[in-house]
């Protein structure tokens, strides 16, 4: 019977992309550990990358990241508390969240052509802020619509019940409403983390790299990605080893604060 | 803090997200204002990208960068589409939950992996295959467009997985009570029911293979010629931007700033178009 | 009342969901008899659900479940076959055709009102248009809905009203020209005037076919059916003729459930 065929190549096929799909994750991991692991000395830990290790790249790539998340945390929450407790409803909160979701897609490299502009052109060259800004402007509209999605699922009587009490509004919202959406949240914060702290792009010419350990943020600032991305590139056997153990790291770092934030957290509840 | 700061510090932080939208594309526009008044609406035609000797003016097209952004895309999608489809309708209509919950895991943090692991990963072990069994030298358009495909693959098929879930239970049954086989209810219950949330995912994965940046520039070749077949090395505009736009000089710097706000407003139109038209409210709250 | 013959039987019938360790149907015995309307209550949870939606094996959408026992549907030819046994997809989608089904919500599929009726006739292999264009009318006419929609065919069904979209469900269903229509309380999510055009489209329908509800409505159950069935705790506590089982029960069970005392 034609229809049964049909019904058993068509689920047949899903099933194999589905294959396939879990096929290249197992292949990418699979050579990514292999290669990272083998190329991980203990000096990789200890040195800068002028040495040949990626200490100071590590150290950069949070520093900037952590950076960015304490800039766009704050604003991104606020600005997502705007927009369901306040805003709820209104046409300009709805603009808002729509541009803001646009603002999510915005290719990365195109932010960091415009922090370039307006961070590193006229300041005379390349320096940690610049790179700390395009990662904020990255993060924010994340959490504003991370923000707004888990401040959604709050019950309206939990709102109700604060104001019978006699709460004043921005207490409620900060006492009540945030707190009952705090699992959603911390886990939209990690996940948003987790993107920024991989990126690449918009750091390529705002805060590019630096060989050698600094704190200084006017400097250029040492970036663990934009290193995978030069080294890589380089013809020598070390060069490219190194920026294999970078890759398995990094990779190894991202995947661990997803799954923490995916699955940890929101289990324990 | 009082109540109306707060009100208003929240409001100013909502503010933001417009203030950036326009301050990018008012940025982008007056940056490319040279180019623009150079070369005009014959931009998007003009091969060439010669800088003079005294690298003071030359000839600048964004011909080359649009062709391989657009071709490398559409290889992507020509890959994605079937094989995200198969995926999330294997995770909501096959997999039984003892498969399914780990597979979803697995999807989603292919999802999380960042670009520059595929990219690395794609110029490594990817190109050589393609060098073996298609031909040309590895990298190229064909290699940039299956990598580009593999990493939007778990994005789109998540999207379309929320989507098709969305399909209520017992409107699913009464297509099985009608005597529908499962292929039947997927292709007549829920792909009409969900095709918002489908279409919407094809089109904002669609945005973000236009604007993948360090995926492609391991593996598109960074040449700046037009392929003359599937596996010639070509550029796009990320990656020209990318690879060349911190050296440029005066009106290459205000070409690439053009080509940036080409990449910008039509990532903007394809965004819109899917969170108005597609998305729309049904997913958002 | 006529003949009494059997569509189904059901015989020592058990079910165990799927990761259940106690049974939800235990032993149950009633016979389904041919174009007779064959009502099912009981308090929530007593598994009258369970067992209407066994008789088309819809829970076989889900895997795991453990039937035992039998259940016997009595074809046109007089053959009979025990659905229990029944393991190819093919097997399925011929009884779901025999024994079509509507849901507590209406349940109209996202296409035109016309495309949803004929949608099972599609399925069951009917290409032939004006053979489609001639059953989707008589269908509807037989849901009592033909006039209302006759105009606007090629329109989404899910402009219906509620009331409207039931009857639709229904003649989809009746399209198929099933032996047996399953309705799990086909009237809850409606309003009073769309659940009186039900209950009599139903009273119709047993000239053509056999019908089997479930309801939580006991007037509706005594309005509509030749045979109550009433259950309790995954038990068939009694079943008899209507009459009988609202006017004098012989338990004290039903009767208590009857005149309201629990539910």
């Amino acid at each position: 019977m034609n229809r049964l065929i049909l019904n058993k190549i068509i689920l047949a096929l899903s099933t194999l992309s589905a294959v396939i799909g879990i096929g290249f994750l197992f292949w990418i991991l699979a050579t990514l550990s292999y290669k990272g692991i083998t190329s991980i000395h203990w000096s990789t830990f200890t040195n800068d990358l002028v040495a040949g290790g990626i200490r100071n790249l590590l150290v950069g790539q949070f520093t900037m990241a952590l950076m960015a998340s304490a800039v766009a945390v704050p604003l991104g929450m606020m600005a997502g508390i705007y927009l369901r407790e306040y805003g709820h409803g209104s046409k300009l909160a709805s603009v808002i969240r729509n541009l803001s979701d646009v603002m999510m897609s915005a290719p990365s490299i195109v932010i960091g052509v415009f922090v370039f502009a307006l961070f590193v052109d006229p300041f005379g060259g390349y320096n940690g802020w610049a790179g700390i800004v395009a990662l904020a402007i990255m993060m924010i509209p994340i959490i504003i619509s991370t923000t707004d999605n888990m401040l959604s699922l709050v019950p309206t009587e939990l709102r109700e019940a604060g104001m019978a009490l006699g709460g004043s509004k921005h207490k409620i919202i900060m006492q009540i409403v945030v707190k009952a959406a705090k699992v959603g949240i911390t886990t939209g914060v990690l996940l948003s983390f987790a993107r920024i702290i991989g990126e690449t792009a918009p750091l390529l010419f705002t805060s590019a790299n630096n060989q050698f350990f600094t704190m200084d943020l006017t400097e250029q600032f040492p970036s663990l990605t934009v290193s995978i991305y030069n080294l890589a590139t380089y013809p020598d056997l070390e060069s490219r080893e190194l920026a294999w153990a970078a890759s398995f790291i990094l990779t190894v770092i991202v995947l661990c604060i997803n799954l923490i934030g995916r699955y940890a957290i929101r289990n324990k509840k | 803090m009082g109540g109306k700061l707060f009100r208003n510090f929240s409001f100013l932080s909502a503010t933001l997200s417009f203030f950036l939208l326009v301050g990018i594309f008012a940025i982008l526009f007056t940056y490319a204002q040279e180019a623009m008044h150079e070369f005009g609406f014959d931009f998007l035609f003009t091969e060439a990208w010669e800088a003079d000797e005294d690298d003071e003016g030359g000839i600048f097209g964004g011909y080359v960068p649009i062709i391989g952004t657009l071709l490398s895309t559409l290889i992507a999608m020509a890959i994605a589409v079937p094989l995200a489809m198969g995926i999330a309708i294997f995770l909501t209509e096959i997999a039984s939950d003892a498969i399914g919950k780990p597979v979803s895991i697995a999807i989603e943090l292919l999802a999380a992996i960042p670009s520059i692991i595929y990219g690395m990963w794609g110029l490594f072990y990817f190109a050589p295959i393609v060098q073996s069994t298609v031909g040309g030298n590895g990298v190229g358009l064909l290699t940039a467009g299956i990598v580009l495909a593999i990493m939007i693959i778990p994005f789109m098929a998540a999207i379309s997985r929320d989507a098709m879930n969305t399909t209520p239970l017992v409107l699913k049954e009464s297509a099985y009570a009608m005597g529908a086989t499962k292929f039947e209810v997927i292709k007549d219950v829920i792909m009409p029911y969900s095709k918002g949330g489908i279409i919407g995912s094809i089109i904002l994965a669609l945005g973000r293979a236009l604007g993948e940046t360090m995926a492609v520039a391991f593996l598109i070749g960074s040449v700046m010629s037009i392929p003359g077949s599937i596996t010639d090395p070509t550029t796009s505009i990320p990656v020209l931007l990318a690879n060349n736009f911190a050296e440029a000089q005066d009106l290459e710097m205000s070409s690439m700033y053009f080509l940036a706000l080409i990449l910008f407003v039509v990532s903007f139109i394809i965004i819109s178009t899917a969170k108005f038209y597609f998305l729309g409210r049904k997913v958002k709250g | 009342m006529g003949k009494n013959n059997l569509v189904m039987d059901i015989k020592d019938f058990s079910f165990t969901y799927s990761g259940a360790e106690e049974p939800s149907l235990k032993k149950i015995n009633l016979p389904v008899l041919e174009n007779k309307i064959t009502a099912m209550i009981g308090p929530s949870g007593c598994g009258k659900s369970t067992l209407l939606r066994a008789m088309n094996r819809i829970h076989d959408l889900y895997s795991g479940n453990k039937y035992e026992g039998l259940i016997n549907l009595y074809k046109a030819d007089g053959s009979k076959e025990n659905i229990l046994d029944l393991k190819k997809e093919n097997d399925f989608i011929k009884l779901r055709q025999q024994v079509g089904m509507i849901f507590q919500k209406p349940t109209p599929f996202p296409m035109s009102i016309f495309d949803n009726v004929a949608y099972g006739l599609k399925l069951s292999g009917i290409k032939n248009r004006s053979e489609l264009e001639g059953r989707v009318e008589k269908a509807l006419q037989g849901a009592a809905i033909w006039k209302e929609t006759k105009d606007r065919l090629k329109e989404s069904a899910l402009g219906l009203s509620g009331g409207q979209q039931q009857r639709l469900c229904i003649a989809r269903a009746v399209a198929l020209k099933p032996r047996v229509l399953l309705f799990d309380e086909p009237t809850s999510a409606l309003d009073p005037i769309s659940t009186g055009a039900i209950e009599e489209l139903i009273t119709e329908l047993k000239e053509e076919l056999s019908v089997v509800i479930v309801t939580h409505n006991m007037q509706q159950a005594s309005r509509l059916s030749d045979y109550t069935a009433f259950m309790y705790l995954g038990d068939l506590a009694e079943y008899d003729k209507t009459d009988k089982i609202f006017l004098n029960p012989s338990k004290k069970l039903t009767e208590d459930y009857i005149t309201g005392r629990f539910g």
